[in-house]
């Protein structure tokens, strides 16, 4: 499940409460009401992740792999599968324990996360005040969801209504390589060498893909795992517009990184994009989705698009910013300002094309941690060195903030905005606030 | 995406438009089927405009798309779920096969045979319910009894779609005889006992949607496993729908044993002349009725013992429960299963080919997914504070059809005699007196948002619409 950050601390903050710095993860998890259940197995065919599964006595979802796309809610013939708890990641309710309740656990006034809501206020009353933490009362109103996520639930006002799980596990669609380009410089120092970055376009030759700027699809590789079981999905983010890779064409592509190495370092082929790096043209893929309908861009033409990624979490932002491109003679007048963070200039997905991007038509930064003989320059650095732009930025009601990358970045990255916005006289809280609410602050990270 | 067509007279999803003979075929038996609902659909019903659930898709979003509907105006039609141009047979000799999409020559009487038997429950249903709606205990219920009866009509449709499709003439013949013959008649009577039995008071159509639709979706999950794939995704989309059914039993049951419970506490009783007099169902009549509708259920399962059984498994026809999520050869060539008997008074047991007791383990999966809902009943006591417990009878309990047919056994497994069977039969099965009393308390409550006496209201509302919704308006 992508899990959602909320709450979380700046360091200052972590002092203050004298607490440790880890992130709170914060799920809204799915449960299935066991007395109003009948166990008819609906829920479970319909999945089209397989998240839920169940035991002689119940029926219960996983919560590291329901993504809450609502597909087995119609469905189900009794309503019990319709009950959502805001919880902390780290207190999820495990399978196991699902399996042995009789009923739901009671709900607490102020959801599940009593640190979090706790956290929630403290970041008001510290941020504001720079003073005294009180923990939310018991009779304070109802939890609100919305405050607990780092970045908004609700896309843009402007953004085009998007299709999701066209296509699920049981009923996939097949699409046709029709171009597997690698992006990044062979060149790189043979020293450490870099992961290779795929372009990889696929055709859905007669069958419906509408897809939008911010969706992701879903990739099942062919085999199965050490015992026996299909290899899930994975999921990747679309990198090219709502047209099409090729403008008029039934196709898209996602831009995938080979990976050798898991997070330890250590040496390990991933099952996916090593499958997809070696494709050929011609080859077929199976796919299911789209997925996502909160990622997406504004559509109003004065919109502006700050986007900040990292690696392959540049894929979203080369959807959004060629739509853009393309739809620029025919009146988009809003401004794009992108920082683009990756080790080095070797490793960056899409460097010639985005050097030769006109200037007035988006602001580039690029920011690289790794070029040797210099320091290390993330994203956020970046960002502090453009700061009075990018507070302009923030100032402008039409701006819509995109944060894509490696988990690592995104406490970086709203770091750097909460000091921009409160060296230039824009009270951050408030101002978070309203972006998240508004649809236009929006954080994937993995 | 699977698109179901409503621009034409039946909707579909199998292109029916691209196939003139067949469309024509079905569209004949349409006017057939519309008078066959006149005549036998829910009674002084046709007026209503009814809360009620049609699929517009067959993908999830889209199947459970809720609006008012007079029931003669449902868009019965042929929905079959998505294929898959890969589908393999997965189990018996044919297993790794790929799966047929036109009957084969050498299985065409059995194919015929397993369609028919399936499709004659659906309209059979509808006939030994067409009365209830006099007697609800409230709209919601109503409503409820009326989302049953128009997907059975439904199941009707899967099943003829198969006989016209795929069974030429032969089809066609038995297309029109599933609308000819009668719930209970003794000249022309429905195929399967329980289905000519007669569903009188809404205690029985809970046990009947509970036990006997439970049974629907077994063997419509047994089916849904066939390698002939049209019977397979005609099924498998089937499912989704009786899930439904088994709900309105599960907790039309379950809200009655919630009432009396209370009432139990409210007066501190477990006297069932007081109860009776409070006008609630007592729980050992309740536990009369489970007797008759689980034993008269289990029968529908076939012989224990049977070679059809074997031929339709190892054929690749019919499947068990969950065939792809289990871990053997799918072949079961070789193994026993164990079947009992009865030696000398006594019930034993003894191994079988499995093959030969395919029937008994459908059988007895069903058994213990009943089991389980039975418990979760025993639960809404647990809560009420009351001890006592509902069971389901030993499966030689009642028979009339396999090994145990004419041999007495009592609910706890014993095989009595002729005598003490006699003497306890009102003891173990519904009276002609329960049922006269049950049939005493169904008035018709039909205001929104109110409950006869002997029900409790449901936890929520269909489609998360108010309980007191008006869920049918009478015009």
């Amino acid at each position: 499940m992508r899990s959602l950050h909320v709450g979380e601390r700046t360091e200052a903050e972590s002092v203050i409460m004298n607490m440790p710095a880890a992130p709170l993860e914060v799920l809204r998890q799915h449960l299935i009401d066991p007395e109003i259940c009948i166990r008819c197995n609906t829920c479970e065919e319909t999945c089209p992740i397989d998240a839920i599964t169940h035991d002689a006595s119940n029926y219960v979802v996983k919560p590291d792999v329901c993504n809450g796309c609502m597909a087995c809610v119609a469905p189900c013939p009794t309503g019990a599968i319709d009950n959502w708890r805001m919880m902390s990641k780290a207190q999820a309710y495990s399978i196991d324990v699902q399996f042995t309740w009789d009923e739901l656990p009671p709900e607490k006034p102020n959801g599940d996360i009593e640190d979090a809501s706790r956290l929630a206020s403290a970041q008001d009353s510290v941020s504001a005040q720079g003073a005294h933490i009180a923990p939310r009362a018991a009779d304070e109103p109802a939890f609100d969801p919305q405050a607990l996520m780092r970045g908004s639930i609700v896309p843009p006002w402007s953004a085009a209504r998007p299709y999701v799980n066209l296509y699920t596990h049981q009923a996939p669609v097949t699409a046709t390589v029709v171009g597997n380009y690698r992006l990044t410089d062979e060149s790189a120092p043979r020293a450490a060498p870099p992961a290779p970055i795929h372009h990889i376009v696929l055709d859905f030759g007669s069958m419906p893909f509408p897809v939008l700027e911010g969706q992701s699809i879903g990739i099942l590789p062919p085999g199965t795992t050490h015992d026996g079981k299909r290899h899930h999905a994975r999921q990747y983010s679309i990198a090219s517009p709502r047209n099409g890779e090729r403008p008029g064409y039934n196709n898209l592509s996602l831009t995938v990184k080979r990976v050798t190495h898991d997070h330890e370092g250590n040496a390990a082929a991933g099952v996916c994009s090593n499958y997809l790096c070696d494709l050929k043209k011609g080859d077929t893929v199976t796919v299911i989705g789209p997925f996502g309908s909160t990622f997406l861009m504004p559509n109003h033409p004065n919109s502006h698009l700050l986007m900040i990624c990292t690696g392959t979490g540049a894929a979203p932002m080369r959807a959004m910013t060629e739509y853009r491109r393309r739809r620029r003679l025919s009146g988009a007048t809003g401004k794009l300002m992108l920082f683009f963070g990756a080790r080095t200039k070797e490793e960056l997905p899409y460097f010639g094309p985005l050097t030769k991007l006109p200037k007035d038509f988006i602001d580039t930064n690029l920011a690289f941690s790794r070029t040797p003989g210099q320091a290390k320059r993330y994203v956020q650095d970046a960002m502090r060195e453009r700061a009075a732009d990018v507070a302009q930025l923030l100032k402008d009601d039409h701006t819509h903030v995109y944060v894509c990358g490696l988990r690592g970045m995104e406490e970086g990255v709203l770091q750097a905005l909460q000091e921009i916005a409160d060296a230039h006289g824009l009270r951050w809280p408030a101002l978070w606030e309203r972006l998240k609410r508004e649809g236009r602050l929006h954080l994937e990270t993995y | 995406m699977s698109t179901i067509n409503y621009s034409e007279k039946i909707p579909n999803n199998v292109n029916l438009a691209d196939d003139r003979a067949l469309q024509r075929a079905l569209e004949q038996w349409q006017p057939n089927f519309l008078s066959w609902w006149g005549d036998m659909g829910p009674d002084g019903s046709h007026g209503f405009d009814v809360y009620l659930r049609t699929a517009v898709s067959v993908e999830p979003g889209g199947w459970a798309h809720f609006d008012y509907v007079k029931m003669p105006d449902y868009r019965w039609g042929i929905f079959l779920s998505p294929g898959d141009a890969q589908r393999k047979i997965h189990f018996g000799e044919h297993k790794g096969e790929a799966a047929w999409q036109e009957v084969p020559g050498e299985h065409r009487a059995n194919l015929r045979r397993i369609i028919v038997t399936q499709g004659d429950t659906e309209p059979a249903s509808v006939e030994q319910q067409r009365h209830l709606g006099l007697t609800a205990p409230s709209m919601y219920d109503l409503r409820n009894l009326f989302q049953v009866n128009v997907e059975e009509g439904r199941h009707l449709w899967a099943m003829v779609y198969l006989l016209h499709r795929y069974f030429g003439r032969d089809g066609r013949e038995e297309a029109e005889a599933l609308l000819e013959r009668r719930s209970g008649d003794d000249d022309n009577p429905r195929i399967l006992g329980a289905f000519n039995e007669r569903t009188p008071d809404w205690l029985a159509f809970f046990m009947f949607t509970y036990f006997t639709d439970r049974d629907g979706k077994f063997q419509l999950s047994a089916l849904a496993e066939s390698g002939f794939d049209p019977l397979a995704r005609t099924t498998k989309f089937m499912l989704t729908e009786e899930a439904h059914h088994m709900f309105v039993g599960e907790s039309g049951v379950s809200r009655i044993v919630q009432r009396t419970a209370q009432v139990m506490n409210e007066l501190n009783t477990d006297d069932v002349a007081e109860l009776r007099a409070a006008g609630v169902i007592d729980l050992p009549t309740i536990q009369r009725y489970l007797n008759f509708h689980y034993s008269v259920t289990i029968d529908l399962f076939g012989a224990d013992h049977s070679s059809n059984a074997a031929t339709f498994y190892n054929s690749g026809l019919k499947g068990r429960y969950e065939e792809t999520k289990r871990d053997d050869d799918h072949r079961l060539t070789g193994q026993t299963y164990k079947l009992l008997d009865v030696e000398g008074g006594k019930l034993v047991e003894r191994d079988v080919p499995m093959l030969n007791a395919m029937n008994e383990v459908l059988r007895d999966d069903y058994i213990a997914d009943s089991v389980a809902g039975v418990n979760r009943w025993n639960k809404v006591l647990d809560k009420a504070g009351i001890g006592v417990r509902l069971t389901v009878p030993h499966k030689a309990f009642n028979r009339q059809i396999g090994t145990f047919a004419g041999v007495r056994v009592a609910p706890d497994g014993r095989v009595v005699s002729e005598a003490e069977w006699t003497a306890n039969a009102s003891a173990w099965l519904a009276t002609p007196e329960d049922r006269a009393y049950v049939a005493s308390l169904m008035g018709r409550v039909v205001e929104p948002g109110k409950f006869a006496n002997w029900i409790a209201p449901p936890p929520m509302g269909i489609n998360r619409q108010p309980i007191e919704f008006e869920y049918v308006r009478f015009n």
